[in-house]
């Protein structure tokens, strides 16, 4: 059974009105669809409009052409009050909450449901410690926002938008600026989110190897190809992301689900090798130093190179055998040949 | 247990500060630059009567009307510098450096200097023809910073304009300086100078009405205030509308600098330095307690220096812009060299 979108649009044209009839078309003719209980990433190369169709979907800004739906109803005719009810954002903004408490923020994203001098309910009260504790930051609550981490930050951000009760939560690069343990623990928490609370989450990000482990959905976006969706290991399997940067030097390695540098190898090197990571990493290093790896060792070849253990690597050139105990020992035969 | 804690923290400093506000101001009513003996104040007040008819007189008619323009104005001076510090996101805005109030000193001017001709002929009385010059100057200069804060996303900047708007103020204002009568220049220059005395007792309840209009148009923003702490983004994501609270904050911080301005002239620091006095007591700046408390401490602040103005007795006053600066300007150097173990400072 396939769901209904809670975001859906048709042929929409994103870009800017500069004055006038001039218009800067960044996108046109995309097809959105964004699913409730889902992480979706949207991944593109630095300008490729990943923020424009974010504020394009956000009501921020409106599409050249085309109409959002959100659950039925045009984003045009949602009003200010209700949308701050259905489309929660986490920014990169500056802000100046320094001198607020981790909990007074959380508590800004109940304004949308408080009276005219936002004061709290019991509810109100409850949704906050729930959306704290949603994000780990339960035991944070008296701090100031001030004191802490930039990891810790993003998920106070992330708590403000889960106590503004929206189904759809838009995120801006929520991971930029992260440290490795906190780009994971803020993926994990969205992706958590997404799942346990059944929200449409969608956020962009450059962090390609986080999106392609916690992403339900993938949307590619780029200047050539424009807009593509999928589940993440079908636009994997189907070589899309080779088209994300289609005029950079780089290539898409679906077995490790990462970007490579491609380089025009001169040298060819026969390896045989039975342990997969041993492999990885004697190719990688084979690479790096201008050698193309063979695994077939049917095609006859200048040199061979066989594994069996990190410290014991057989090294054979036109018939000449030499055993080599590290990976820096042959480094340096293979450096030792260019001389 | 901590959050409770929070809670009586800024209770008790409220009603902390309340004491104290409620203390200099009958303060102001026993000190002052004609030493009257306490007793005979007591009995001016009760309606006794007094050794010297002359005493019960200044008592009546100079001292309470006196007290009651420094509280409202210190009120009003440091809640329109708080609410230009949120709008603007920066902590060094206040009524004074973004030219607000020599926005309105170049209407008190103009209705001033260029004499009675245009009063007359607008049909206003001279003081309501001065507060309304004061209060069309402070909106244009407002207005015009909350323009190119429109495209001028950088605060910093923004703030350099407001400068620069401030000094093409003056520069009109010495125009009008130079081709006005030795007498009209006088009476500007006594007024520039500040002075917590202008307001008489039959002109009270309107100055009084002005004020507490803008000060209650502050209160009912605090919820948008707060949301404004995120930026406009993130408020506008909560439901705020960007554009109202923008308006009724131009007219709160308008009404509120320009009719102080009007009546007391140009008062320097208030409205720069008690919002940071407000912030460093109470460790926050949530506007459901920054906003009492700054209104308490700006009242606090000039009550005390009308006191200090005073004290050279029978020598005369102090002009209040002598003094207010002796509070302001330390707070601001210390708050900047401090900036970086400050909270609020930091994102």
């Amino acid at each position: 059974m396939k769901s209904t979108p809670v975001i859906s649009a048709q042929h929409l044209d994103i870009g800017y009105r500069i004055g006038g009839e001039k218009v800067k078309c960044v996108h046109s003719n995309l097809n959105i669809a964004l699913y409730a209980g889902e992480l979706t990433c949207l991944l593109g190369a630095n300008g490729a409009g990943k923020s424009t169709l974010l504020r394009t979907l956000s009501g921020a800004q409106p599409p050249l052409s085309g109409e959002i739906m959100i659950n039925g109803n045009s984003l045009r005719e949602i009003g200010r009050h209700k949308l701050s009810q259905t489309i929660g954002l986490v920014l990169t903004d500056k802000t100046a909450i320094g001198g607020l408490t981790v909990r007074e923020v959380v508590a800004l994203g109940r304004q949308p449901h408080t009276g005219f001098f936002g004061r709290l309910s019991a509810l109100d009260n409850k949704v906050v410690d729930s959306s704290l504790d949603a994000c780990g930051i339960a035991d944070k609550g008296d701090r100031y926002m001030a004191s802490l981490s930039d990891g810790e930050r993003q998920k106070v951000m992330i708590a403000k938008a889960l106590a503004q009760e929206c189904p759809i939560v838009l995120l801006d690069e929520p991971t930029a600026f992260l440290d490795i343990v906190s780009r994971i623990e803020v993926m994990s928490l969205l992706h958590r989110i997404a799942t346990e609370h059944h929200r449409a989450i969608l956020l962009s990000t450059h962090d390609i190897e986080q999106a392609l482990v916690l992403s339900d959905r993938l949307w590619l976006l780029s200047r050539e190809e424009g807009l593509t969706t999928g589940v993440t290991e079908d636009l994997i399997l189907s070589g899309s992301l080779n088209n994300l940067f289609p005029h950079s030097d780089i290539h898409f390695d679906p077995l490790h689900g990462s970007y490579y540098p491609t380089v025009h190898r001169n040298k060819s090197v026969t390896v045989v090798c039975q342990d997969e990571t041993l492999l990885h990493w004697t190719i990688n290093l084979l690479n790096r130093n201008d050698y193309g790896a063979s695994l077939d060792t049917t095609i006859p070849c200048n040199h061979l190179i066989q594994i069996e253990k990190p410290n014991h690597i057989i090294w054979q050139e036109d018939g000449k055998t030499t055993t080599l105990h590290s990976f820096e020992e042959l480094v340096q035969e293979i450096k030792a040949k260019e001389v | 247990m901590n959050k409770n804690s929070n809670i009586s923290r800024s209770t008790l400093l409220i009603v902390g500060l309340t004491i104290l506000t409620i203390l200099l101001w009958v303060c102001n009513l026993f000190i002052g630059s004609v030493d009257i003996p306490a007793a005979e104040v007591v009995n001016a007040l009760t309606g006794q009567p007094c050794e010297k008819e002359s005493w019960r007189y200044i008592i009546v008619e100079s001292r309470i009307p006196q007290a009651i323009t420094a509280l409202l104005a210190g009120c009003s001076l440091a809640v329109a510098g708080l609410l230009l510090q949120t709008t603007f996101n920066n902590p060094l805005a206040g009524p004074s450096i973004l030219g607000i109030d020599t926005g309105a000193a170049l209407g008190v001017a103009v209705v001033m200097l260029t004499g009675g001709s245009l009063v007359a002929s607008a049909g206003f009385s001279g003081f309501l023809a001065t507060i309304f010059g004061a209060f069309i100057g402070a909106l244009t200069v407002l207005a015009v910073i909350l323009f190119f804060s429109t495209f001028v996303r950088n605060n910093l900047m923004l703030l350099i304009i407001g400068m620069m708007v401030g000094y093409l103020t003056s520069s009109l204002i010495s125009l009008l300086n130079f081709f006005a009568s030795a007498n009209q220049v006088h009476a500007y220059t006594m007024w520039g100078m500040g002075n917590l005395s202008g307001v008489s007792l039959q002109q009270l309840p309107g100055y009084t009405v002005a004020s507490v209009c803008g000060l209650i148009i502050a209160f009912m923003l605090s919820k948008p205030l707060n949301a404004m702490l995120l930026g406009t983004r993130y408020a506008e994501n909560l439901g705020v509308n960007i554009a109202l609270t923008r308006n009724l904050l131009l007219l709160a911080t308008g009404l509120l600098t320009a009719t102080t301005t009007a009546f007391c002239g140009p008062i320097t620091f208030i409205g720069l330095s008690v919002p940071h006095i407000a912030r460093l007591l109470l460790r926050s700046s949530n506007h459901n307690t920054l906003l009492p408390v700054t209104m308490l401490c700006g009242a606090i602040v000039l009550l005390l220096c009308n006191i200090i103005s005073t004290l050279p007795g029978n020598n005369g006053i102090i002009p209040i812009n002598a003094v207010t600066p002796l509070i302001g300007a330390p707070v601001i150097i210390y708050v900047i060299v401090n900036q970086k173990k400050i909270n609020y400072f930091n994102g």
